[in-house]
């Protein structure tokens, strides 16, 4: 336990969370520090690139098992059931609508591509391995809960059904989403040049990483701190707490399923991180289209501005203590 | 100089359905439209700032075309099926162009 907490203190204490800190404390003083968005979205490229590059590189050099497949099963089983889970717990604790509640669910059932990398950082930190396949789970789980998500909504009538017809295009969009397409792309690039690959962008994906991803994090910060700012009052306490406890009992569910499936302490912590983040850049875009209705305010805000920083700053450790602990 | 009288749309709509818009522009065969990047604003949901925003979700585009006047309705009836659930705003306004031909 000891060892818990001071890793927590450790974990609080890393340039990733306090360059959050930062970002989300000149936001709420009105600092007019700001990150233009082409850089924003640059920034994030970067990352995507960078992690499903190096993650390939790790599959050609360790080779791929059977467990990649039940990873990435589980994983769409979590993304499909979760906001299941999430969307009836919301309906019983807060005051939400139906469509919003529905428009949140599938954040939580979604993934947070910079928790996961996070994450990664964090196990190397602590020296603990993990297999860099897990990208690939990643990428596979970003899908399956915006379908659960807008079948709720259809299911308890909420959302119009004219969005019905635009489904189609939604899920193209939805797959060909340049996040996705950079990270799995980068992904099976990665896997296909392998360590001399790896060797040859080293300079670019390699070194520069953590100061990047310090970057972002910063510019998180400040959008997590606008959000806060402008969502004054929208928020109510049970919808804030909710941001806090689904974590957990997602975490949970993804824990009990690690230990059956016998995963080591790395991978068993990056897939719980997985299940217990919630999305903020596929998800608010596939829900504006399918559920217009839906405030962005509530999701995107419960998303990037409660739950991101919690499992960064408390999820994270914790999620990988409980890993090492059960596994 | 002679100049015409036409109609000008304009449309600001969230980023992430501006493609359907102009595919339904393409379709109803407006002869041309113009995209800008909207930087911020305030509307019925709050503040707005395309800075910083890592996801296409938030950030607006203003969608400007000139038409004939024969073809507002039309065009409107198309544009509304789109806009309709959106946040965003269609405006139209008369204006006087030089080239009747383009429009």
């Amino acid at each position: 336990m000891e060892n818990v907490i001071g890793v927590l203190a450790a974990n609080l204490l890393s340039p990733m969370v306090l360059f959050f800190v930062l970002g989300l404390a000149a936001a709420l003083a009105r600092s007019d520090l700001n990150i233009p968005e082409p850089f924003a979205k640059a920034l994030s490229l970067y990352l995507m690139l960078a992690i499903g590059f190096k993650g390939g590189a790790e599959v050609a050099r360790a080779g791929l098992d059977a467990e990649l497949l039940m990873l990435i099963a589980a994983g769409i089983a979590f993304s499909f059931a979760i906001p299941v889970l999430a969307f009836a717990l919301l309906r019983l604790t807060s005051p939400l609508p139906k469509v919003d509640a529905a428009a949140v669910a599938a954040h939580y059932g979604s993934i947070s591509i910079v928790t996961f990398i996070a994450a990664n950082e964090f196990l190397r930190s602590q020296a603990i391995l993990f297999d860099g396949y897990l990208v690939a789970v990643a990428a596979a789980m970003e899908a399956p809960a915006i379908l659960t998500g807008i079948w709720l909504a259809r299911r308890h009538d909420a959302g119009s059904d004219r969005g019905a017809r635009n489904n189609g295009s939604l899920f193209q969009e939805i797959l060909l989403n340049g996040s996705i397409v950079v990270l799995v792309g980068a992904f099976f690039i990665g896997w296909i040049t392998g360590e001399e690959g790896l060797l040859t962008m080293a300079p670019f994906i390699v070194d520069p990483f953590k100061g990047v991803l310090a970057l972002f994090l910063l510019d998180m910060g400040l959008i997590a701190g606008r959000g806060l700012r402008g969502s004054r009052g929208a928020l109510g306490l049970q919808t804030i707490l909710f941001g806090m406890y689904m974590p957990l009992i997602s975490a949970t569910i993804a824990l009990a399923a690690a230990a059956a499936m016998g995963l080591e302490a790395g991978n068993a912590a990056l897939l719980v991180t997985l299940a217990a983040s919630a999305s903020y850049i596929a998800v608010p875009a596939a829900m504006r289209i399918a559920l217009p209705e839906a405030r962005p305010a509530i999701y995107a805000t419960m998303s990037l501005g409660v739950t991101f920083p919690f499992n960064l700053a408390i999820g994270i450790p914790l999620y990988t203590a409980a890993a090492e602990m059960v596994t | 100089m002679e100049l015409h009288p036409k109609k000008r749309i304009e449309i600001i709509i969230e980023r992430v359905v501006a493609r359907r818009l102009t595919d339904v522009l393409d379709r109803t065969g407006v002869l041309g439209y113009t995209v800008f990047p909207a930087q911020g604003g305030r509307g019925q949901d709050g503040v707005w700032d395309r800075n910083g925003l890592v996801s296409a979700a938030g950030h607006m585009v203003a969608i400007v075309c000139i038409i004939d006047a024969s073809r507002l309705d039309e065009t409107l009836g198309q544009i509304y099926e789109v806009v309709e659930r959106q946040i965003g705003i269609v405006a139209v306004s008369d204006v006087e162009v030089i080239r009747s031909e383009h429009f």
